[in-house]
């Protein structure tokens, strides 16, 4: 176990992962590091790699040390990092997404009132606690922000193909809300939650202890792969997408339910380059390219 | 082709699990105790990581609708055959029309049924394990019904000479206070030294909720360092900023009830995790019931990587013990 100068801590998980925390707390500095260190690791291609997973501010990578010595792995995560020269600069190709959700919606909210018992607000929804909390004076401001600055996939996991997204906005803008004091065991699928600074959308109905927000209208896991946007994978969004939500009503919803249903309904999506440099240093200015590239280009 | 007359509790198609998809959220599924599984398909002369089925506290009822070799590994229990007793950790001749049933279990938690040949279901992302949270592989992606058909595949390998037990020293062995070696890290950093300490001290006992998802334990309540939670973590003492779990990680939400996460279980989440179980004592985990007890022992990295070693060299006696024969006796 080692801790090095920069702060990062390498960690044995057992026998057959190492885990790398490169922050404690969530930092886009954080997050593009991981990707850097893991992509780099990716292309070295050494013998006994089994999985490489990205996380926010850390990442882990599972190995068979009948191939491959933890050590020898840890020296080579090290060397990589140590080689790193800033990560403002790198520019990330992936796609831009439009997600489509009703906040508020009926069955998020019958969900979460079955849970209120022990929750930091029995009183409220979810919602409502979330725009208290956060300073907003009603749900329509808070889901206004929310839908106004992008989100970067920064994490999959929990189930397969559920995104953790991140708010491409400065941090005091951030939102911020607590995860259930003793997690859900219902959660409807697609279910957008909330929890430290990170989305989620639920693919399956399932445990869950994150705040619920609304429901997400396309399916965002096909195990059949028969829709169209999931051709190549039976998990829709991948780390690096940025998303943008919009609001939708409940016509709107059921109208995409119906394309869903039928196997037409494709996301709204577009290719978009972007480095951490141009995000940070401007993200309004990224937000509007983003609406940009979505709906005029 | 076998039919399932009953079911049992939970009786799921699994292999050696569904693996690199890891970072997409996928768990490597795949049988519980694999030492147990990894011989249940040795004794009849399967090619590795052929689909067996698992059966959980209560085995299943089978019929085969053809005549094969099985055999029966795993949890002490007694196999029968047509109401006769039949012994474990040996090949058996089944014909068509016998009928496979268990008594119920003396020890340990989890059964293999292997068949000649392996149990055919499709391959999903390299893997005929069943996931059962999002009816991933196995037998329509779901633990068996009464009046189930399995179709028998053909991935056979060795010969096999049937009712030749292997040695009781290479059965699994089963003790009353399981010692699960685990190595520290990973969040252990937020608990204090104190409750570090009294978690590798304390005997917890397994609470109902024990699955292939995970194990839950009742015991002490541990305390976390104070600190002003970092951005983006949440505000609870134990959560961090989502992060991965490895298979067999231990978290501690809240500071009670601390989770293992195994082969059906959630890849990532909020919540400090204290170390990681060495993964031939996940095997160990398999077999442990509710209401059980259990103790967590440090280890060092190198003294796990030795237990690998045991093991495997466990394993190669097997297949040297079967080798020797096939050929000999009556």
């Amino acid at each position: 176990m080692k801790t090095q100068s920069s702060g990062i801590r390498y960690e044995y998980g057992g026998d057959e992962f190492i885990f790398v925390e490169l922050s404690e707390e969530m930092s886009l500095d954080a997050l593009f590091k991981g990707l850097v260190i893991t992509q780099t690791l990716k292309k070295r291609g050494l013998t006994g790699i089994i999985d490489i997973c990205s996380a926010n501010a850390s990442f882990m990578i599972r190995f068979d040390p009948d191939l491959i010595h933890p050590d020898e792995l840890i020296s080579e995560l090290i060397t990589i990092e140590k080689n790193i020269e800033g990560t403002d600069h790198i520019q990330i190709n992936s796609r831009l997404i439009e997600v489509p959700v009703l906040f508020d919606d009926p069955w998020t909210k019958e969900a979460l009132m079955r849970f209120r018992k022990n929750h930091q607000d029995p009183n409220a929804t979810d919602l409502e606690y979330a725009t208290r909390i956060n300073g907003f004076k009603t749900k329509e401001e808070f889901i206004n922000h929310f839908t106004s600055y992008p989100f970067i996939v920064s994490m999959l996991g929990f189930v397969p193909g559920l995104p953790f997204y991140f708010q491409l906005v400065d941090k005091e803008k951030q939102i911020e809300v607590p995860k259930y004091v003793t997690p859900r065991t219902f959660t409807p699928a697609r279910a957008v939650g909330f929890g430290g600074a990170f989305g989620s959308i639920y693919p399956v109905d399932g445990a869950g202890g994150y705040q619920l927000l609304g429901i997400v209208a396309p399916e965002i896991l096909d195990i059949k792969q028969r829709l169209p946007s999931f051709e190549d994978s039976m998990v829709f969004f991948r780390q690096n997408d940025i998303m943008q939500f919009r609001a939708i009503n409940m016509e709107e919803y059921e109208e995409i339910r119906e394309r869903v249903k039928r196997g037409t309904y494709q996301y709204k999506m577009t290719e978009i380059s972007y480095s951490l440099k141009e995000i940070m240093e401007d993200y309004e200015g990224f937000a509007n390219k983003v609406i940009r590239r979505l709906y005029n280009d | 082709m076998i039919k399932v007359r009953k079911p049992g509790i939970e009786t799921t198609v699994q292999d050696l699990g569904r693996i690199g998809y890891y970072s997409i959220g996928v768990p490597p599924s795949g049988a519980m105790d694999k030492y147990s599984y990894n011989i249940g398909n040795m004794l009849v002369g399967n090619v590795p990581n052929t689909a067996s089925l698992e059966a959980t506290y209560i085995g299943p009822e089978l019929e085969f609708l053809d005549s094969t070799i099985i055999s029966i590994t795993g949890a002490e229990c007694i196999p029968k055959i047509n109401g006769q007793p039949v012994s474990m950790w040996q090949a058996l001749a089944v014909k068509a029309s016998d009928v496979l049933s268990f008594g119920l279990l003396k020890k340990g938690a989890r059964i293999y049924i292997a068949v000649r040949g392996g149990i055919d279901v499709p391959i999903k992302m390299g893997s005929r394990s069943t996931y059962i949270t999002c009816g991933i592989g196995g037998f329509e992606g779901r633990s068996l019904k009464k009046g189930d058909v399995l179709k028998v595949s053909n991935m056979v390998e060795n010969k096999v000479k049937t009712e030749i037990e292997i040695p009781e020293t290479l059965h699994l062995d089963f003790t009353d206070i399981h010692t699960i070696r685990t190595i520290p890290g990973l969040c252990n950093y937020r608990i204090t030294r104190a409750s570090h300490d009294n978690f590798f001290s304390t005997e917890w006992t397994v609470t109902p909720d024990a699955n292939r998802m995970g194990y839950r334990f009742r015991g002490i309540k541990l305390d976390f360092v104070p600190r002003e939670q970092p951005f983006g973590a949440g505000s609870d003492p134990s959560n961090v900023t989502d992060l991965g779990y490895p298979i067999g990680s231990i978290q501690i939400p809240a500071g009670i009830e601390p989770i293992a996460l195994l082969n059906d279980a959630v890849t990532g989440g909020g919540y400090a995790t204290i170390g990681t179980i060495i993964s031939t004592d996940l095997n160990k985990m398999g077999q442990i019931k509710s209401n059980e007890k259990v103790k967590f022992q440090i280890v060092t990295l190198e003294q796990a990587l030795i237990a690998r070693k045991e093991i495997k060299e466990k394993l190669f006696r097997v297949s040297e013990f079967l080798k020797e024969n096939v050929y000999t006796g009556v």
